[in-house]
């Protein structure tokens, strides 16, 4: 016998064939974020991206936790959650894995994804279940008005740091990378290109989709990555990785990253010492070589990496449960209440 | 050779004690399975440390199984035992107060030299200086017989060492007349691929047996007829493992995948135990990093259209408080089941309490009514797992199942229900776009659609924030807020339209009603039937539901002059009906992590009725 959720699953009827527009996954709510807030970018991209996903709104979930960027899934025409502080990864696991024909976004930020949420957050992507990850890192508590954040460099003079903060702070990249995550990104609130293509490939990966996406909180930490964002700086301050390709950045495509034993360091590619083939190409199969790039966040003599830094194939938690179960029906047959109740040692009484 | 007699007895208490790697609790158990075989009512009291294997020899590591069995309904594991096995100097100081005068002692002589004597506190070997002479003592000694049985087998020392419980329970099958064949078949399934051990464990087992039959040592045997209970197919089972089936029951007649997301935690580890072999039933279980990702995930299961559960003890609980507001919030399915265990904090994670009634009440900011369904006994444990299911899903709404250490660990024979006589808990998803808005509620329930990711139409948005009604939009106006305060109350007031009105066990009216609720049911039970017998005006009322109270609660309690509350923390039950019904109910609280003895509420109700007749 069929359960009331295949029955349901039965019932829908099938794709119309018309695709549908980034408008038909806006809801009707207004988005209460400040004005130029990076949230609205990141918005736009994941509403304009969804229609080329293939997967209708009705079969899309969001699940956020506590904070600005969780207020996401009210701006989505998708089902939505907006949860608990912390608590969005481990929701979404329980509905993914009651559910597996779902697609499942999960939405978080640095203080909610990687402080309340921390220890969710790892074993999410150890398990690697298959779900998508946006964790809105803005270095910054903008929600509650300005504290630290796990992002926060260190000795960031906020409301609850008057002197400085004393917290190193956390590279979210090396800390998936850390947790096992067979997919791990980085991408920026001000390249919507590179936004939607980073989403994409997030969502197209089977397993879970860690994309650190860099966002301006304009009140409360306003500029924190200009120097990666804004023009002026960009390109010297950025290094794209990308798949097959060396690492090359710089205003003149002038300069670029070569390993010096197991170190990253910046050559140029003018002065006739080093040349393109000597430079280091990226390899986002290579758990090895996406430690050493996602080690180059913090250092201030190297470009910050963003783009993607892992992407391997794992088994995906939910489908091996799926496997078991099914493992187990073939084994043991389907199960029966009634044979259950009656099995074991059993005596009558007349 | 003299001759051996045979007495009939109408019920017995056993004590197994050891050390915790003794395997008592595997010897009572299977003295268990075989009693309830034979027909005997019974009822177990597992009573062992925190510590897997607390050091040899000491006070605190001892571990006891007690059995209670008869021919006769039993209610309790038995107040006292009849009979002691003390597999050493330190189980026999630990338990022989709880032995009656003219009990009997059977000890392995082996675990009384002086090493175990000095660990045992004793200053003398007890055996030896007659301060034993109240009870019937059976030296013998196990580790020596035990090792002779096995001489010829190439075998450890260590395992001979651990085997000897086996000759014990060998002794005891003899001594109350048991036969040996379904620890014979546990054996051979157990070790079937290990024939030396299954080898070893028989010679062992009947070794112990052959000892009683033989040795001049011991000269009567008992026989206790079997019970004469209702009649139909019964099996043992324990108050978790019954849990365990009676989500699973609640969530095939629903027609709905059950998703347990738990971490584990004595005592209600079993249930997730239990629960994960179940796979070609569609259960998923889920081994969370911690509780609050076990219930929230069992949340999002819900979310998804799944029996959502969780288990846990009361620390989990408290780390659930945020996920459990949040369920009440969205209006969600979801059980989370407490087996109760001796708090505050880590408190005493093996012993049983329940003191978390009034945390299953109110432990959540803000208003967040939650229903609470306890179970009674044992089997009874399915029932209410059943039941909680049952008002989850139809009201849409959290639920806690309130069982305990006890309970969960405890075993009595159960009365197979017919499966398909179990009540219709049918529930839908709603499908039809038209109309649809998250918080329209059903007129009778005040439930709230269930409309499931996956429905094209119904996309919608929920989450803690405070929702407009109907609509479902975040609202923070005050008025709705109230409204919104009120409907929740209201839903789970309108569930006690919907659960079965208190029943009084004896004369609906009287000097004294003993009111209890969960796994003391049993202990009250034996009191009150000993007091009517002795021609008191007493009555048992039993509480099945405790949020909301059945609806004729108040009126029953008015016919009695005095309420009596018996509960195993500081007076919770107590505090909540005494400010409902403003009655001058008296409280007999314990606090020990061990059950009540019937004799201590039967003591209680003499010292209220004394000088009524």
């Amino acid at each position: 016998m069929s359960t009331l959720v295949e029955e349901m699953l039965k019932q829908t009827p099938p794709p119309s064939g018309v695709k549908p527009s980034a408008k038909d996954f806006q809801s009707d709510q207004d988005v209460r974020w400040c004005p130029g807030c990076g949230d609205y970018s990141i918005l736009a991209q994941t509403q304009r991206i969804m229609p080329d996903l293939g997967v209708p709104k009705h079969q899309t979930v969001f699940v956020s936790g506590i904070g600005c960027s969780s207020r996401f899934p009210y701006y989505m025409n998708t089902y939505g959650f907006h949860s608990i502080h912390g608590r969005a990864t481990a929701i979404a696991s329980g509905l993914k894995m009651a559910r597996p024909d779902l697609s499942v976004w999960i939405v978080t930020g640095d203080g909610d994804g990687l402080s309340i949420g921390g220890n969710h957050m790892i074993h999410l992507l150890r398990r690697n279940l298959d779900v998508n990850v946006l964790l809105f890192n803005n270095q910054i508590y903008g929600l509650t008005k300005g504290q630290y954040s796990p992002t926060s460099e260190a000795g960031k003079v906020t409301k609850s740091s008057p002197y400085g903060s004393l917290d190193y702070p956390f590279n979210p990249a090396a800390l998936a990378l850390g947790s096992s995550a067979t997919f791990v990104a980085r991408t920026l609130d001000r390249d919507p290109k590179h936004m939607q293509a980073t989403i994409k490939r997030a969502a197209e990966h089977k397993g879970t989709s860690f994309v650190e996406i860099y966002q301006n909180c304009n009140v409360f930490n306003d500029g924190a990555f200009f120097q990666f964002t804004e023009k002026d700086t960009k390109d010297d301050s950025v290094v794209f990785i990308e798949h097959g390709k060396p690492l090359v950045f710089g205003k003149e495509k002038d300069k670029g990253i070569r390993l010096n034993g197991f170190s990253p360091e910046v050559v140029s590619l003018k002065d006739g010492k080093y040349s393109i083939n000597d430079l280091l190409v990226h390899n986002e199969k290579d758990t090895t070589l996406s430690f050493i790039l996602a080690d180059m966040t913090y250092k201030s003599h190297l470009p910050r990496p963003v783009g993607i830094f892992l992407a391997i194939d794992r088994p995906v938690y939910e489908s091996e449960m799926t496997r078991q179960i099914a493992f187990a029906r073939e084994k043991r047959g389907e199960g029966d209440m009634k044979k259950l109740l009656n099995s074991g040692d059993t005596w009558a009484v007349q | 050779m003299t001759e051996k007699t045979t007495q009939n007895l109408d019920e017995v208490t056993i004590r197994f004690a050891g050390d915790s790697g003794d395997g008592m609790q595997l010897t009572g158990t299977q003295f268990t399975n075989t009693t309830a075989i034979l027909g005997n009512d019974l009822s177990t009291l597992p009573d062992y440390p925190a510590e897997i294997r607390a050091p040899q020899g000491t006070l605190f590591g001892v571990s006891g199984f007690q059995i209670h069995f008869g021919s006769t309904e039993i209610h309790t594991p038995g107040d006292q035992c009849d009979v002691l096995v003390a597999m050493n100097a330190a189980a026999l100081k630990v338990n022989v107060q709880s032995l009656i005068l003219g009990g009997s002692i059977i000890v392995n002589t082996d675990g009384f030299n002086d090493k175990n004597l000095k660990l045992a506190g004793y200053p003398e070997n007890p055996l030896k200086n007659g301060s034993l002479g109240k009870y019937k003592l059976y030296e013998v000694d196990i580790s020596k017989l035990t090792a002779l049985a096995l001489q010829d087998l190439n075998i450890s020392s260590k395992f001979v060492d651990r085997s000897k419980n086996f000759f014990a329970l060998g002794m005891m099958y003899w001594m109350y007349n048991r036969p040996m064949d379904t620890t014979v078949d546990w054996l051979k399934e157990k070790f079937g691929n290990k024939p030396d051990i299954m080898e070893a464990n028989l010679r062992v087992l009947k070794a112990g047996w052959n000892f009683a039959e033989t040795t001049e040592i011991f000269n009567v045997r008992y026989d206790v007829a079997p019970a004469k209970l209702p009649p139909g197919k019964y099996r043992n089972i324990t108050g978790n493992q019954a849990v365990a089936w009676g989500f699973m029951a609640a969530a095939k007649k629903a027609n709905l995948d059950l998703f347990l997301g738990s971490y584990p935690i004595t005592p209600a580890s079993d249930i997730l135990h239990e629960l994960s072999m179940y796979k070609n039933f569609g259960v998923k279980t889920f081994q969370a990093e911690d509780e609050i990702a076990g219930i929230t995930s069992a949340i999002g299961a819900s979310f998804g259209g799944a029996l959502g559960i969780t288990t846990t003890s009361g620390p989990g609980v408290a780390l659930k408080t945020e996920a459990i507001g949040l369920a009440v919030m969205v209006e969600l399915p979801l059980v989370i089941c407490n087996v109760q265990r001796g708090g505050p904090s880590t408190g005493l994670p093996t012993k049983t309490e329940q003191a978390d009634l009034l945390q299953a009440l109110y432990g959540r900011n803000g208003e967040a009514p939650v229903p609470i369904v306890a179970a009674a006994t044992p089997a009874d444990c399915f029932d209410a797992a059943f039941e909680a299911s049952r008002i989850a899903l139809k009201y849409m709404i959290p639920v806690f199942c309130m069982t305990d250490g006890y309970l969960g660990n405890g075993s009595e024979p159960w009365l197979i229900p017919d499966f398909d006589s179990l009540p219709d808990i049918s529930t839908k998803f709603r499908i039809e776009a038209e109309g649809f808005f998250p918080y329209l509620r059903d007129e009778t329930t005040l439930a709230r659609p269930w409309a499931i990711p996956g429905t094209p139409g119904l996309e919608h948005r929920i989450g803690g924030l405070e929702k407009q009604n109907i609509t479902g939009n975040v609202n923070y106006e005050p008025l709705n807020h109230e409204l919104m305060v009120k409907l929740r109350i209201e839903k789970l007031e309108r569930i006690a339209n919907d659960i079965p009105l208190a029943t009084v066990e004896g004369k609906p009216e009287g000097d004294l009603l003993v009111v209890g609720w969960g796994g003391t049911y049993g202990a009250i039970k034996s009191a009150v039937l000993r007091e009517q017998q002795k021609g008191k005006s007493v009555s048992q009322l039993h509480l099945r539901h405790l949020n909301p109270f059945p609806k004729n609660l108040g009126e029953i309690l008015y016919k009695f002059k005095t309420i009596l509350v018996p509960e195993l923390n500081m007076g919770q039950l107590i505090k909540v009906l005494r400010s409902k019904y403003l009655v001058p109910a008296v409280g007999l609280n314990k606090v020990q992590g061990l059950p009540f003895k019937s004799i201590e509420i039967e003591t209680k109700i003499d010292e209220i009725l004394k000088g009524k007749k």
